[in-house]
């Protein structure tokens, strides 16, 4: 979230698409009950389902499944047409005015941009940047009038879509596309303010990260971005999702999103070389300039007193990639049988991962599999027959696997960093049942062993395990206290104050108070700079619990600690006009008082730094603006594009010759496997029900009694034409497998006109499998396409094709 | 500051140790003064009350355990009931329908609660202690890295990786226990690493 769940209260306009919450967050969806409540506001839920979110809803309009970039874009160019922008705002916070360089084009009937070649379907994006001028700073033409600036490229662009062709890809009727285009644009204005709230309806899909781009860029038109009310706020899904990628458990990733090295990057001035954040305005802040200080201060949390200069602070040790392993990547390397040793730790892939075939004869393929988690998952037992749930012989399955007891969050301490990044200590209640332990106790004594292992018999490459500092004072059982103090950092040594050279800042040992005061000579450490700040001198900042509000803004400063810096919203200087006064009093937020920035948060700018410096708001980038224009950034383009789903019952209207995303990775063997319309003729949808979380609450006698069972729901229409009645047996089929479920007919599912086409969606809950309280089912992963995001690799569960078929009589007792 | 304080004191304060004479203060007598002296106390007053976060969804609601027996004093704690956290500025004391079930997942059948293994070729699962697992673990990974650890690709680059090993983190694990993980797996060289952020 580029805001919180509290500031949602203090939106105009809610603008709920891609998400549910009312069904999936309900005690975060409180707080648009609230904004409608307290501040009038206007609920609008765009989705191909009549949800709960859209039952209470001030305006419902429907739309295909994966045609939200469509819809964006559409609204980009209403308020483009209808100069419904926030002209101030635009003008001074993003790159509207730059020149961007001579050759970079868009190809409309081809749909590709600039540098594409189509024999590898890669792009040399050399095109796709501005032009740097004389000085060494980006060309601009402030009137936006030259042809190559990026206001006249995205007006272009979006020009294409217009209502009638919004209608053509969306089905959305255009009246109704109308009138959400309307009430949005009553928020261009900076006296009222929208925010956006999506969860995996938008990621989950072959180009989602472009469709969240294009949500960030109809923000930044009109001037949502760091207001109170406004944002583009993702609804995250695990407790701690946030948390774990936010500390690096990502394959491309380290600690607070810096990058974990490359094959290309042997050496840190390589991997420093290949990072260029010059300021490409005069004044720009650019921050990224301080990257080597959280990169030095990491190794030196990770390997302590062994991480020097003349080594390169460690650098070496670390795992450099020839290419990242996410998670699809992972288990194609499975399933090709290159991959032998697998640990799951609260995962439970052979569910959650797209074809379910696939993943039972690539976990067929480990030598051993080890299950680290307080339940019993489908994936730890992957291998037992549960009849047409999980048809397999266990006597052909040579998989060694291991089933490690680990503790719950009731029996463990503690931080969660929730959707606001905001970090919330947790307490202990209860020890675990039986033998459990906790993640840290187990990951901690495996550690060891295969270090005890390494120093007695030695064997390949033991440095960069024994290196790794581990002085814990238990060091088979380091504390969570302890944890989130490395996490933090200290001075390593005493470090003088820079602005009084007599005084001492920090003495030797002492916790960081901000990620300020990190250093690239090895004197500091870090593990996860962004969390610096949470456990200083002071105590566990996490664990503070004081709801005041004293801005009266709904902005609970003092509760946990949010990152970076305990900054409840995300660029927030740009609540504020260029010279420092807020936009309206009603949205006052961060403003200048001659002296400093100040107000309801902590400023998202330096502080003392004058209005008349022209620094731009958007401190991270080296452009000191917002980037409407996303540079060599996004794998399929600097703009987004409208590309249909893998699986799709239409072409796309555009350019029907390049349908889908040009710059998404597809391995051989799943583009066999993708199905035509021709013989899966219908939209197929997953989603949450919630009385349920994921795969997990099956588990749960409670939650297994409210939704005990796999269903389908479809339309009143398409039940008519298949002659399926309410409740029967129906067999649902994709070119990967298929599922069984009771048909559950509802007016909530709509049939859309298409193109002139009638096209019919099938929604199918995910929650349901062989392990747990609920009844058994196949599990409807076995129905989805092998195949991601092109930036995130997130698989595409939210639009793909299946047939359906009336059964007479139940398939799984 | 902070921290894990009570509730406790407040429950006392107004419960129904003292019921009667409030009720009486009210203006209420006789009978349902009687009544209430009759019923039993308030269970959740007797309770330690622990504060901890909805493993669920990542709105992180604020939730308060209530056990019977206080695992910090070293006594052995049962949990059996939990509720919002009033006090938590984003929940403000409500659970939605998964967060009211979680006491059926601290309680689940599922929980897995000895290690097990199950041997290559076998249809069932089998006890084992920690020692035997942790050791045949630690053992099958050594002789893996061994035999696949890359340490300089042909070029002659030092690349220290470790390709053919898979390790997904969970996002319920605490940030703490994923600071370890980050440091134990990268130590180890495994480049396969993800969470569920993007499934």
């Amino acid at each position: 979230m580029t805001n919180s769940w509290t500031d949602i209260k203090n939106a105009d306009v809610v603008l709920i698409m891609g998400g549910n919450a009312a069904e999936a967050h309900p005690c975060g969806f409180k707080w648009v009950t609230e904004a409608k409540h307290h501040n009038k506001a206007r609920l609008i839920v765009v989705d191909p389902r009549f949800t709960r979110s859209a039952s209470v809803s001030d305006f419902y309009c429907p739309i295909r499944a994966g045609t939200d970039t469509a819809y964006l874009l559409g609204v980009i160019n209403y308020l483009i047409t209808n100069d419904k922008i926030h002209r101030e705002y635009v003008a001074n916070y993003t790159d509207v005015s730059m020149i961007v360089k001579e050759g970079f084009s868009f190809d409309e009937q081809e749909g590709v941009f600039s540098g594409f070649n189509a024999n590898n379907r890669t792009y040399n994006r050399d095109t796709w940047d501005y032009e740097i001028g004389a000085d060494g700073f980006v060309v601009r033409d402030t009137t936006l009038e030259h042809p190559r600036s990026v206001y006249q490229l995205l007006k272009k662009h979006a020009a294409r879509y217009t209502p009638e062709m919004v209608e053509r890809v969306c089905g959305a009727p255009k009246d109704k596309f109308l009138k959400v285009c309307e009430m949005i644009s009553s928020t261009a204005n900076g006296e009222k303010s929208m925010t956006i709230m999506y969860a995996l309806g938008w990621t989950q899909h072959s180009y989602g990260s472009q469709t969240i781009r294009t949500a960030g860029m109809l923000q930044l038109l009109l001037g949502n971005i760091g207001v109170p009310g406004g944002g583009v706020n993702a609804l995250r899904g695990h407790s701690n999702v946030q948390g774990l990628t936010d500390i690096g458990l990502l394959s491309q990733s380290t600690p607070g999103y810096l990058g974990q090295p490359r094959d290309s990057e042997p050496t840190l001035a390589a991997h420093m070389a290949n990072r260029n954040f010059r300021p490409m305005m005069q004044n720009s802040v650019s921050f990224w300039q301080n990257y080597k200080k959280f990169y030095v201060s990491l190794l030196k949390s990770m390997y302590g007193a062994s991480a020097t200069a003349e080594n390169d602070f460690g650098y070496e040790w670390l795992p450099k990639l020839d290419k990242v392993y996410d998670t699809l990547q992972m288990f194609e390397l499975v399933h090709q049988g290159q991959v032998n040793g697998f640990v799951c730790q609260g995962f439970n892939p052979l569910l959650s991962v797209p074809n379910k075939g696939k993943l039972i004869a690539g976990l067929s393929k480990l030598k051993f599999l080890v299950s680290i988690d307080p339940l019993e998952t489908d994936t730890v037992k992957f291998w037992e027959n549960h009849g047409e749930a999980n048809p397999v012989d266990p006597s052909k399955i040579q998989t060694e696997v291991f089933m490690l007891p680990a503790t719950c969050f009731a029996e463990d301490e503690g931080s969660f960093t929730n959707s606001s990044r905001t970090i919330n200590w947790r307490w202990k209640a209860a020890n675990g049942p039986g033998e459990a332990r906790n993640d840290i106790a187990i990951m901690a004594e495996l550690f060891l062993r295969i270090r005890e292992l390494y120093e007695k018999q030695g064997g390949k490459a033991a440095d960069p395990i024994l290196k790794v500092d581990w002085s814990y004072a238990n060091p088979k059982l380091p504390t969570a206290d302890e944890l989130m103090r490395e996490i933090n950092g200290k001075a390593l040594v005493d470090i003088p104050d820079p602005a009084d050279a007599t005084k001492t800042l920090y003495k030797a040992g002492q916790q960081l108070a901000t990620f300020g005061h990190l250093r690239d000579d090895g004197t500091t450490t870090s593990g996860c700079w962004i969390y610096t700040g949470a456990y200083t001198e002071r105590g566990n900042m996490t664990a503070r619990r004081d709801n005041s509000d004293p801005s009266g803004r709904y902005v609970y400063g003092n509760w946990g600690f949010a990152w970076p810096a305990n900054r409840r919203i995300l660029y927030n200087r740009a609540s504020a006009d260029p010279s420092g006064k807020p936009w309206s009093e009603r949205k006052s937020y961060i403003t200048w008082n001659g002296k400093a920035w100040g107000g309801a948060d902590v400023p998202d700018y330096p502080p003392p730094l004058a209005p008349d410096r022209n620094a731009g708001p958007y401190i991270m980038n080296a452009e000191g603006v917002a980037r409407l224009f996303a540079r060599k950034m996004m794998n399929e383009g600097p703009f987004p594009e409208h590309y249909e789903p893998f699986e799709s019952p239409v072409a796309n209207a555009l350019h029907p010759k390049m349908s889908s995303n040009p710059a998404a990775r597809v391995f051989g063997g799943d583009r066999a496997a993708f199905g035509t319309s021709k013989d899966f003729p219908y939209v197929a949808t997953t989603y949450r029900l919630t009385e349920h979380f994921h795969w997990w609450t099956k588990t749960n006698k409670l939650n297994a009694i409210t939704q005990p069972e796999f269903f389908v729901e479809i339309s009143p229409e398409l039940a008519k034409e298949k002659n399926i009645s309410n409740g029967q047996w129906v067999k649902v089929s994709s070119n990967r497998g298929s599922v069984k479920g009771k048909a559950v007919i509802t007016k909530r599912i709509p049939a859309l006109k298409i193109d002139g086409k009638t096209v019919h969606t099938v929604g199918m809950p995910i929650h349901y499998g062989f392990i747990g309280e609920t009844k058994k089912a196949i599990g409807v992963n076995s129905l989805t396409p092998y195949v991601g995001d092109a930036n995130t690799q997130t698989p595409e569960y939210k639009a793909f094709l299946v047939n359906i078929e009336p059964l007479s009589g139940p398939a799984v007792s | 500051m902070n921290v894990q304080f009570s509730r406790r004191q407040v429950l006392k304060g107004t419960g129904a140790g003292v019921a009667g004479s409030a009720i009486g203060a009210f203006g209420f007598g006789g009978a349902e003064v009687a009544l209430a002296q009759a019923a039993h106390a308030f269970k959740l007053s007797k309770a330690t009350e622990t504060r901890n976060t909805c493993p669920y969804c990542s709105v992180s609601c604020g939730m308060i355990l209530y056990s019977r027996g206080d695992v910090k004093k070293g006594e052995k704690a049962e949990i059996f009931h939990i509720e919002g956290d009033v006090d938590n500025p984003v929940n403000r004391g409500t659970l939605c329908p998964k967060g009211a079930g979680a006491l059926d997942f601290i309680h689940s059948k599922q929980r897995v609660t000895r290690p097990m293994h199950r041997k290559p070729g076998s249809d069932k699962f089998e006890p084992v202690t920690w020692d035997f697992a942790m050791e045949r673990i630690a053992k099958l990974m050594k002789e893996d890295r061994d035999a696949n650890f890359i340490e300089k690709t042909r070029d002659g680059v030092t690349v220290n990786r470790w390709p053919t090993m898979g390790f997904l983190a969970g996002c319920a694990t605490s940030n703490e226990a994923g600071w370890l993980t980050w440091k134990a797996v990268r130590g180890l060289g495994i480049v396969a690493v993800d969470n569920q952020a993007r499934i």
